[in-house]
């Protein structure tokens, strides 16, 4: 006994704090949460009894909420086809030695270090939905400008303001910002295969083409899995490139359960906004918990 | 873009054919690469085109209609105002970022160290039971942990700030060590055990030297999350006690918004993590190769 206290007890003693911390922050606080979820406290005034699942319920069934689970998954949709397109076809040309491949490397991660509230300022006023065509179209600016002063002024639109469509238009700011991490995630599967398999295909006769299609592109679903899962759960969470491009968090058309649990909160409807914080962690659970215990049970092998 | 290499193959014969496609095919896949390239690099430099473009136009100059030309006559307005909107929040902010990373990445590393290299009983579970933190939306949490301050007496805006941040730090910086220390060779550990060294002792005199790269990655990742955060400051702060995230959403938010001013803000407020990235960037990568749970 005393032996394994020996052998445990120091590297317990380095991990407590944090194990307390994170047990504490993540897991006690999300117990809490789902209790003054199932609570009846819309108002500023106390909860005064228990409803169960009731808000949930509620929720779920209202046209509102339910709107904002489609734009959420419209918004996915968009920013995981983009940024798996962009960074897959630019990690695919600079994988092989290109020119100047160090500069568009550094040009395409960049945005990466910009936080969305900056990069918020501009593409509010790019996305602005007024276009040339329109009364007060004289004033029409960011890219309907453009498209109409490059002659492409029929692909103007209203942007974020559609309330079907819209939320799709605060991907393209979102791609903007994290094509270039899904690169640098391909870019480390390209390199991390080992050149013999390529010297091996290319001695089987295979073609370039051929190469990639059978060989390598396969070697790569590993990283896929992970651009598709990071993408997927930082979309979810995303709150302030909405806020910071639509200020009014209660725009309709840009509606996702982010804002409208910050517009309850705001509000002091706690129960609700806990109600929607809990809906928000079931969907991230559903994806991250299979991919955390496939991950280790790779790893075990 | 494909004109070039079409003529080549359409007026010969079959065997030229191959033979010309063979030759002609990197051509075209040159061309057609940096085409790609050059259209990735549009897309990334318009915005920042814009921002420095009217960061520098004066009220009457940014109006919409010219949103896209050079300024008539370049000001520095824009730029006085925004530096007199945020300089009191770029001191908090750096005061908040740069213990915030330090910290979490020590606790970070001691988990490394543990997770990887002196496991215990059930050390998996508590590995993934911790970077589930990494993933969860903050929102979840977010109702009982205003309680939860509010009941510890951490007061808001930088406080509060810094305590989250450490702790919801601990999963990224955890998995970044661990990946980190899973590269060091066992023999080492395995030698400092056979001298007698415990624990402590092996974690202080092998592995602390070894750590400098697995530090920088941490503190690049946590000082640009910490900086760039909008979330929490937006529940735990508010303009007079914030970080810059908040000062630049309430200068760009407004009704009244000044172009010149809210652009050069928004460059401003991203010069610390642009310095950073462009100092570090190698190591950046880095960063971010690690945050995807297995890189």
């Amino acid at each position: 006994m005393f032996k394994r206290i020996k052998s445990w007890g120091p590297p317990l003693l380095l991990v407590t704090p944090s194990i307390i911390l994170v047990a504490v922050f993540v897991y006690v606080l999300i117990g809490q949460n789902l209790q003054i979820s199932m609570t009846n406290k819309h108002t500023a005034a106390p909860a005064t009894k228990s409803v169960g699942f009731d808000n949930y319920i509620r929720l779920l069934q209202d046209d509102d909420f339910q709107h904002s689970l489609r734009n959420l998954g419209l918004l996915t949709v968009v920013f995981l086809a983009g940024t798996l397109i962009f960074g897959f076809l630019w990690a695919w040309i600079l994988e092989r030695p290109a020119f100047g491949e160090g500069f568009f490397r550094s040009v395409y991660l960049a945005p990466m270090a910009v936080s969305f509230i900056a990069s918020g300022v501009v593409w509010r006023w790019l996305l602005s939905s007024l276009q040339t065509d329109q009364p007060g179209g004289e004033r029409a600016s960011g890219l309907n400008r453009l498209l109409d002063d490059v002659g492409l002024g029929f692909l103007q639109n209203s942007w974020w303001s559609d309330p079907n469509w819209g939320i799709a238009a605060i991907a393209v700011p979102a791609i903007w910002q994290l094509s270039g991490y899904v690169m640098a995630l391909f870019l480390a599967g390209f390199r991390g295969i080992p050149d013999e398999l390529r010297e091996a295909a290319r001695i089987d006769g295979c073609s370039e083409w051929k190469l990639y299609r059978h060989v390598i592109f396969p070697q790569l679903s590993p990283v896929m899995l992970s651009a598709v899962i990071i993408i997927g759960h930082m979309s979810l969470k995303l709150f302030d490139l909405i806020r910071a491009i639509v200020p009014d968090a209660n725009t309709y058309a840009i509606q996702v359960p982010a804002t409208e649990m910050w517009v309850k909160y705001i509000g002091g409807d706690y129960a609700d906004s806990a109600a929607i914080g809990m809906i928000m962690l079931v969907l991230v659970a559903l994806v991250v918990i299979p991919y955390l215990v496939y991950t280790s049970r790779q790893e075990k092998r | 873009m494909t004109t070039a290499t079409v003529p080549a193959t359409a007026d010969v014969d079959a065997g030229d054919l191959r033979r010309g496609k063979r030759s002609a095919r990197p051509k075209l896949n040159r061309t057609l690469k940096y085409a790609l390239l050059l259209v990735g690099v549009i897309f990334v430099l318009i915005p920042a085109y814009v921002l420095v473009v009217t960061s520098f136009k004066g009220a009457s100059d940014a109006d919409p209609s010219t949103a896209w030309y050079l300024p008539t006559e370049w000001v520095t307005d824009g730029w006085v105002k925004a530096w007199e909107t945020l300089s009191p929040s770029l001191g908090r902010t750096f005061a908040l970022v740069i213990p915030a990373s330090i910290i979490s990445a020590v606790m970070g590393s001691m988990n490394g160290f543990v997770l990887s290299r002196w496991r215990f009983p059930y050390a998996n579970l508590v590995f993934t039971m911790i970077l589930f933190g990494m993933f969860i939306p903050y929102q979840a949490v977010m109702i009982p942990l205003t309680q939860l301050l509010q009941n510890l007496g951490v007061p808001g805006g930088i406080p509060s700030l810094l305590l989250l941040h450490i702790v919801y730090g601990i999963p990224i910086c955890t998995l970044i060590f661990r990946n980190y220390y899973e590269s060091i060779p066992t023999e080492l550990i395995e030698a400092s055990r056979m001298d007698g060294a415990g624990l402590l002792r092996t974690y202080a005199s092998v592995i602390i030297p070894l750590s400098a790269p697995g530090f920088v990655v941490v503190i690049i990742w946590q000082f640009t999350a910490v900086w760039n955060d909008y979330l929490f400051a937006a529940f735990f702060s508010s303009g007079s006690n914030g970080p810059v995230t908040i000062a630049l959403s309430f200068l760009a938010g407004g009704q009244l918004t000044d172009y010149g001013a809210s652009m050069a803000g928004a460059l401003i407020a991203s010069i610390p993590t642009l310095i950073v990235y462009i100092l570090l960037g190698k190591y950046f990568v880095g960063g971010l190769m690690s945050g995807s749970v297995k890189g």
